[in-house]
């Protein structure tokens, strides 16, 4: 395993969370179907116990923490399927993890588009 | 011999599907993504496909975390849609080509691409949202398919220039395939932004200008940047833009840019389209 300068507030999902989060991201995983929708929803607990997750992703789940989840192996691209169950859109999500109002982390978002006609134009190297 | 069209790329952002289901192309917020297929539209029109080449990555679809393929590509008669558990309205099976499936897939592997081979593969938002963008009024659209997944979801990745170089060995195979079939490639995903993380809502303007340039004549100079670097640089979804330079690695050594559109924010994400003709 590759180490790296770490990138602030960024975890590349590598070798380490693939084996730490594999048992969430595969409950995330079967989310796919309905039918698993509604029995999580009916029975978050014993979901959680049937897809063998440990205590901290137990814990991360029931808080609805996105960070907490992907400290415990959860990958973004299954974690979104877990996100889709609550009804949260991504704002949503980046407002939770960046500790932002979602009117904030939209107004953030909107802060990089006075860069749109720079990049329309051709870009600042051409 | 077959003929490489060009290519479109576009970003495929799941909140895409939702405001084409919901007919918001008129909306404000929506209108400057939308309006930026009109240029597409007329140039399918003119080009006139017969056969689309997708390069995409799958969100936990197709493939989960048990089994993760670097390179796979769809060999099937149809690809079907299914529910990827947000709420995007499925779409009826897309035409897959297999001869020409297996005419790349010989390509490569002779090449030394050792690809995963899917006779039977669903296809995620990655694939539906660009060609319901590119189509919008003929769906199914009026294509076959050939589905090439990339891994962009669990480290270790291809690196950029395993990426250009695959993309090279598809074109080659495409291009020794004896049929008089005219082929598009469709690139989707990108261009930079994070999900995930404190770094959520990241987004990187000037990398985007420096890969959408170098993405019409000089796609090596991206082949310098580790995915360390494009992860910096790009953000952890940002790294789809791998998927562009399969794409363009495809068109062979030269190509125009015949249209560019660009637009933050859809989503979290920096939006972009890019028709390169092949030259």
């Amino acid at each position: 395993m590759t180490s790296h300068h770490s990138i602030p507030g960024t975890v590349p999902f590598g070798p380490t969370e693939a084996m730490k989060g594999y048992a969430l991201n595969r409950m995330c995983y079967s989310f796919n179907a309905d039918e698993c929708r509604k029995a999580f929803l009916a029975d978050e607990e014993a979901y959680m116990a049937k897809y063998n997750l440990n205590d901290q992703q137990k814990a991360a789940v029931r808080a609805r923490n996105v960070l907490q989840m992907i400290a415990v192996g959860g990958n973004a691209y299954y974690l979104a399927k877990l996100a889709g169950i609550f009804g949260l859109n991504m704002q949503d999500i980046g407002a939770q993890q960046t500790g932002k109002s979602v009117d904030e982390f939209k107004a953030y978002l909107q802060s990089f588009a006075s860069k749109n006609e720079m990049v329309m134009k051709g870009g600042k190297n051409v | 011999m077959s003929k490489i069209l060009g290519s479109v790329s576009t970003s495929h952002i799941p909140s895409i599907g939702k405001a084409i289901a919901l007919k918001l192309q008129q909306d404000p917020y929506w209108k400057p993504f939308f309006d930026g297929f009109h240029k597409v539209h007329s140039w399918i029109a003119e080009q006139k496909p017969d056969v689309v080449v997708v390069v995409y990555n799958d969100h936990g679809l197709n493939f989960f975390l048990d089994k993760m393929p670097t390179f796979a590509i769809g060999a099937a008669e149809s690809y079907a849609t299914a529910d990827e558990g947000w709420g995007i309205a499925t779409i009826a099976p897309v035409a897959g080509d297999p001869k020409l499936s297996w005419a790349i897939i010989e390509g490569v592997v002779e090449d030394e691409f050792d690809v995963v081979t899917c006779q039977e593969m669903l296809i995620d938002h990655a694939v539906t949202i660009p060609l319901q963008l590119l189509w919008p009024d003929q769906l199914p659209p009026p294509v076959k398919i050939v589905p090439v997944c990339i891994n962009t979801v669990q480290h270790p990745l291809p690196t950029a220039k395993r990426c250009l170089d695959f993309g090279k060995a598809i074109g080659r195979a495409i291009h020794a395939y004896g049929s008089n079939q005219k082929v598009m490639v469709l690139s989707t995903g990108g261009l930079s932004h994070q999900l995930d993380g404190e770094r959520a809502g990241f987004i990187n303007a000037d990398f985007d200008a420096e890969c959408l340039h170098a993405l019409i004549n000089t796609p090596e100079d991206l082949t310098k940047y580790s995915i360390h670097q494009l992860v910096e640089l790009s953000g952890t979804q940002g790294l789809e833009v791998l998927n562009w330079i399969v794409g363009r690695g495809i068109l062979g050594a030269k190509a125009e840019e015949k249209h560019r559109n660009y637009h933050i924010p859809i989503s979290n994400t920096a939006s972009a389209i890019q028709i390169l003709q092949a030259v």
